[in-house]
């Protein structure tokens, strides 16, 4: 019988090739699956892995919807590292998402183009107030910041619902849900013409950078993961535990602010209901799939994002309904922490001889 | 007096379906294993139940389709957590993940499908007692099923040896490893025992509570129920009462709005989430409390001979 046989080191070729391998199974399963609703397998692969690619449009919004994920996996890998639990980056996002707003309806016609940065600052700092309760509520209070983060996802989405179908609703909308939209000046600057990448990916990459900077290169960093890795160790190098929480919540709160800031001054352009599509929860398959290092989690943004378009493109092309991109994102999480078990433990093939007769 | 009795009514009816469910996940927490998948069985499982019924016509086949479905994606879980020592939050994290996704691919078909009439039902005689029998006594079997549970379930983990067994398991597997019990499948069989009845409740909502079938419709109730483990500190009939309470909070939303309280909807609507924080707030408030409480070994993979 197989028995598992742990390695004494995690294996480094395994870091890296546990992701890909997690990706091969979840294309075979996602082959099987197109098969099973009678859809033909190879279209079904290129609408999901070539379509997002094939054109400089097409890659622009490739880097669009990668821009939000990877920023918020950002803030996420930090957390995970410092083993604090924050799964509600979605609220954080939509919570970033209505400051955002509510700086971006303030502007005027004569306002000028500088705008937009009151706008991602305010979309900050209100992604950091929604994750400064999770943080008080743990360190306080020693509340589980997996509840207490995810229900305030809930509740975030709750006060958007508010906002867009009370207050803030536009009054010349036709009685939509939805604020008027924002004024040009708001508007994250873009990159290129005739696409809608904005400076938000560049703010992202720099973050990559900044994060890399942080963990590895800096005392701080190095006991913020200490204490996620070896609690008793850190303790005893009197690392502060209760500074860690704040720091990893906050960091992570801003980051997933920023994202939602961006979404709302950039391509969406006003608050809606629609402002939540996942991106926090799609973001913490980013993490892990990205080994919680900023550089790998920039390619596992531009996979997941592939899986949005994808799911878009199937429901437009093949007929299948969008969730599809969920079914594929918790399929590749599943692959990927089965396929780390090679990375801590060696597959042996045992007799029962060898066993000792067990 | 009859609203009133309209509204006990109802939070028995949705207290029922946290209970089940939190009693689940009672189950796999005192064999030492956190399943945060709860949502998502519960979500693949109200998709399973419901379509089962819209198919066949019988409540009972979809409480059975709900109990698989639970049960499958929980030995799917198991089999990761306790066969190949993954961490079992980013595991039930995977699992909620993929039953979000997957319910509502699944469920696309069924948005707009039918039921066969419910039917309403009482006990005989009590049911026509004043107050009472409304509030009381004009229940789904269920609700009554979920009370005789909690009673089985105490009797079982207090006074049986396999409830025993199953709380060293949880308490200290290296323990109940030496003395010869088989830990993992032990685990293994608490998780599908909890899956299975996250799949009722989670079937129990889409065939009975609600009735019908919309995208995410459990709504964090998954959630809740984790968080009702904790409030109980791990005590079944504490979890039943728990439950009612937060059947209760969910009600009065309903029961504000239709007497037409000047408060925002959305507002009514986070009684329950806000409700959660708050009361796991002042539970946790004392991690003594919390400690000698909790499972032993509640989240610590166990690999004999590793």
């Amino acid at each position: 019988m197989w028995k598992l046989e742990a390695r004494s080191a995690p294996s480094d070729f395994w870091r890296i090739a546990s992701p890909l391998l997690a990706l091969v199974l979840t294309v075979i399963l996602g082959v099987l699956l197109f098969m099973a609703l009678g859809k033909d397998p190879v279209k079904g692969l290129l609408v999901f892995f070539w379509e997002p690619i094939r054109s400089g449009y097409a890659l622009g919004e490739l880097v669009v919807k990668a821009t939000p994920l990877l920023l918020i996996a950002l803030g996420l890998a930090l957390c995970f590292r410092s083993n604090v639990w924050n799964i509600g980056a979605e609220g954080q996002y939509v919570m970033g998402a209505v400051f955002a707003a509510g700086v971006a309806l303030l502007a005027e016609k004569t306002s000028g183009a500088w705008f937009f940065v009151p706008v991602l600052l305010s979309g900050v700092i209100g992604g950091m107030c929604w994750a400064a309760i999770t943080a008080w509520l743990r360190d306080r209070f020693h509340a589980n910041e997996i509840l207490v983060s995810l229900m305030l996802v809930y509740v975030a989405i709750m006060v958007l619902g508010f906002l867009v179908y009370g207050p803030w609703k536009d009054p010349l909308g036709y009685n939509f849900p939805q604020t008027k939209t924002f004024e040009a000046a708001t508007q994250v600057p873009r990159l290129f013409k005739g696409s809608r990448v904005n400076i938000g990916v560049l703010l992202a990459l720099a973050g990559v950078a900044a994060m890399w900077v942080f963990m590895f290169r800096t005392r701080a960093g190095w006991a913020q993961q200490i204490g996620g890795l070896a609690p008793a160790a850190a303790r005893y190098a009197g690392f502060s535990s209760r500074r860690a929480i704040w720091l990893a919540l906050l960091v992570s709160g801003a980051c997933a602010g920023l994202a939602g800031a961006l979404e709302v001054a950039g391509p969406i352009g006003q608050l809606t209901p629609y402002v939540p599509v996942g991106y926090g929860f799609a973001a913490i398959i980013v993490a892990f799939v990205g080994r919680l290092h900023p550089v790998g989690m920039v390619f596992s943004a531009i996979l997941m994002s592939m899986f949005y378009i994808g799911g878009e493109l199937a429901q437009s092309r093949l007929g299948l309904p969008k969730s599809l991109t969920g079914v594929f994102q918790g399929l590749l999480l599943f692959c990927l922490l089965a396929c780390d078990v090679l990375m801590n433990y060696r597959l042996r093939w045992k007799t029962s001889q060898a066993m000792g007769g067990v | 007096m009859e609203t009133y009795a309209l509204l006990f009514a109802a939070t028995l009816s949705a207290g029922t379906v946290l209970a089940i469910a939190a009693l689940g996940l009672l189950i796999n927490e005192k064999a030492g294993i956190v399943n945060l998948g709860a949502e998502g069985m519960m979500l693949c499982a109200a998709i399973a139940g419901y379509a089962t019924v819209v198919h066949t016509g019988s409540d009972m086949l979809g409480f059975l389709a709900g109990m698989g479905a639970g049960a499958v994606l929980a030995l799917f879980f198991g089999a990761l957590v306790i066969g190949l020592n993954t961490n079992q939050y980013a595991t039930g994290l995977a699992l909620s993940l993929f039953g979000v996704g997957f319910s509502a691919f699944v469920g696309t078909g069924y948005v707009q499908a039918k039921l066969p009439e419910r039917i309403s039902y009482e006990v005989p005689y009590l049911a026509d007692l004043p107050v009472i029998g409304t509030a009381v006594f004009r229940q789904h079997p269920m609700v009554y099923a979920a009370i005789i549970f909690t009673l089985a379930l105490i009797w079982f983990l207090e006074r049986t040896r396999a409830g025993l067994v199953l709380r060293a398991v949880g308490e200290s597997p290296q323990s109940a490893h030496a003395l010869g019990y088989p830990v993992r499948s032990i685990r293994l069989a608490a998780v599908v025992c909890g899956g299975a009845l996250c799949g009722l409740a989670g079937a129990y909502i889409s065939v009975i509570y609600t009735p019908l079938w919309v995208e995410g419709m459990i709504a964090g109730k998954g959630w809740i129920a984790l968080a009702l483990t904790t409030f109980a500190t791990w005590r079944p009939a504490r979890i039943l009462l728990g439950a009612y309470l937060f059947g209760g909070v969910t009600m009065l939303q309903f029961h504000l709005q239709a007497t037409g309280v000047e408060v925002p909807s959305q507002f009514l609507s986070m009684l329950p989430y806000v409700a959660t924080i708050v009361v796991l707030a002042l539970i946790s408030r004392n991690p003594q409390w919390i400690r000698v409480n909790m499972p032993a070994s509640l989240g610590k993979p166990f690999y004999p001979g590793a």
